[in-house]
């Protein structure tokens, strides 16, 4: 905790972390093209991922609810971008999202596996229905336009959050709250008597990574002219990190980066290369990382490493 | 004023009364003894103590406050740290941050990060597993899982310490340690009540003894008026004389 020896390895990945960082930061200079949105929604899918992994890897809480916090992100952006300046929008849909998570934690967290998993899904159905029906009732409308963002605004928008994302997870999972968090997933009542306000810190934890998904989801809107609750409210947004994070790896916050953006590569190869059979060879791709890869790419890729190094056993 | 008073303790799991009506208390520098057979009760008691369970009935007063509505993380944090009959330790952390989690959450002060590492060496010094610390506590054997368990509520800082079962599974020369434990950490100034079925080494270690039966108390007093006393000859100690007959 707190130790921060500057060994080899850590200079390298130091080293290796701002080179990627300058090339982000240029990217938009460089080309004006697909590449541009191609990044831009990996690092979405980044941002998303990360956040997920924070709260729901060490407690074993498995949360659906991102689709909900992402959606109002898109809400927020649609009814306050123009009249306010987009990073006061992306603020705001931040706020949003911790609110609402903050309620949404206070009733569900108190759930253990399968039933909160099942909660978090029925929140976003709910929010869903929630927007339609005031939408139908108060405002009479179906969807909204957004004020649209060029894509060089959005992909440095989303860089921005995606490095506020990361620092906020290292700074989570370096803290005593990272301990407790893997506490509560080892042993919740063990937890609760050790000294650990679970309920308290479950739900703080879980409104924190919620603000990351509402930033996330005002960005993308912004490139989108029209929204309605089926598009900003859409599953899928929940279900893809999960996937992500499993491809990429848990075991740290490299694998689920490397996942969201490998993961986002392939899905967009595929779609545009073979849309007839995309859902198809996705599933079949999906099927095999889980068999065969159960640590993620990273995991494969340290497994690889270690034979490559001459079979020694890295140092637990 | 007694350091633990329970006032009428009862606890219903539907229309069973697992706990029922139960009277006790525990001075400072005390160690009080729970007995009873199976189901008599005594691990709800600890649980209400500790606010695992909230009891139907009764209140329990710590220091003279009432603690009854309390949370657990706020009864470990006011000074009543406790171990489980089965172990509940955090298998995967190192055993060094098992007890981390305690000097860090559990003393009701914030600790730094470098105090609780300190204080959390102290304890398992104290415990002899600082040569484990590095490890994985699930790697653990039974005997020194128990011991991780109590050097965790160790490092809250307790003033009360509840041991459920520390004996059960180990050696004979592992009760023979752990009794001597339980005296050094008297010696520390910690009340301790502890439930055991290991009747030698309760019937040594204990000031006083609480007999269960039922949910009920039956008896209470020195380990030699216990042992003299005929319900508890008859429902507790007798059955091991006619098993033995």
């Amino acid at each position: 905790m707190g130790k921060f020896a500057l060994t080899k390895n850590r200079i390298v990945s130091l080293a290796i972390l701002v080179v990627i960082l300058v090339f982000l930061a240029l990217l938009p200079t460089i080309t004006k093209g697909y590449l541009v949105t191609l990044v831009a929604d990996m690092m979405r899918y980044a941002v998303l991922t990360v956040a997920w992994v924070v709260f729901c890897a060490p407690t074993g809480y498995l949360s659906l609810a991102t689709a909900a916090f992402y959606g109002l992100g898109f809400y927020v952006a649609a009814v306050f971008n123009g009249p306010l300046p987009f990073a006061v929008v992306i603020i705001i849909a931040g706020v949003v999202a911790f609110i609402v998570a903050l309620l949404i934690g206070l009733l569900t967290l108190r759930l253990r596996g399968v039933y909160f998993t099942i909660f978090t899904f029925a929140v976003v159905l709910l929010v869903n229905n929630v927007v339609l029906e005031v939408e139908r009732l108060v405002t009479g409308t179906r969807g909204r336009f957004v004020e649209t963002e060029t894509a060089q605004t959005a992909f440095y928008a989303m860089l921005v959050v995606l490095i506020a994302t990361l620092l906020t997870a290292v700074l989570i999972r370096r803290s005593r709250y990272g301990l407790a968090l893997q506490s509560i997933g080892e042993y919740e009542e063990a937890a609760a008597h050790s000294g650990i306000n679970v309920v308290m810190t479950k739900v703080l934890v879980f409104a924190t990574t919620s603000v990351f998904m509402g930033m996330a989801g005002a960005i993308i809107a912004t490139r989108r002219t029209y929204i309605d609750p089926g598009i900003a409210f859409n599953m899928t947004t929940s279900f893809l990190p999960v996937l992500m994070a499993m491809f990429g790896g848990m075991g740290n916050l490299v694998g689920p980066v490397i996942g969201a953006a490998v993961f986002t590569y392939i899905g967009e190869t595929l779609l545009t290369r073979f849309p007839d059979l995309y859902m198809l060879i996705f599933g079949v791709v999906l099927i095999l990382a889980i068999l065969f890869m159960p640590a993620g790419i990273l995991g494969l890729g340290q497994q690889l490493w270690r034979k490559v190094k001459g079979g020694r056993r890295a140092p637990a | 004023m007694h350091l633990l008073e329970g006032k009428g303790v009862t606890k219903y799991f539907g229309g069973l009364a697992a706990v029922s009506g139960v009277d006790f208390y525990v001075d400072k520098g005390e160690i009080l003894g729970l007995i009873g057979p199976n189901g008599a009760g005594k691990t709800t008691l600890f649980n209400a103590i500790s606010a695992a369970l909230k009891p139907t009935r009764g209140k329990i007063f710590f220091k003279g406050r009432d603690i009854t509505p309390l949370p657990a993380y706020r009864i470990c944090r006011l000074g009543i740290a406790r171990t489980f009959q089965t172990v509940k330790i955090f298998p995967h952390v190192p055993v060094i941050r098992n007890v981390m989690v305690g000097a860090l959450f559990g003393t009701g002060h914030r600790l730094s990060a470098r105090e609780a590492l300190k204080k959390a060496e102290e304890v398992l010094e104290f415990v002899d597993l600082t040569d484990y610390k590095d490890v994985p506590a699930g790697d653990l054997t039974l005997a020194n899982q128990k011991r991780l368990e109590v050097a965790r509520a160790l490092a809250t800082d307790p003033e009360l310490l509840l041991l459920d079962e520390l004996m059960a599974g180990l050696t004979p020369t592992e009760v023979a340690e752990a009794s001597g434990d339980i005296q050094q950490l008297r010696q520390r100034g910690i009340t301790i009540i502890m439930i055991e079925h290991v009747m030698q080494a309760i019937m040594s270690v204990s000031d006083r003894i609480i007999v269960l039966d039922y949910g009920k108390k039956i008896a209470e007093g020195t380990p030699q008026e216990v042992a003299a006393n005929e319900k508890v000859i008859e429902v507790y100690l007798g059955e091991e004389c006619d098993v033995a007959s």
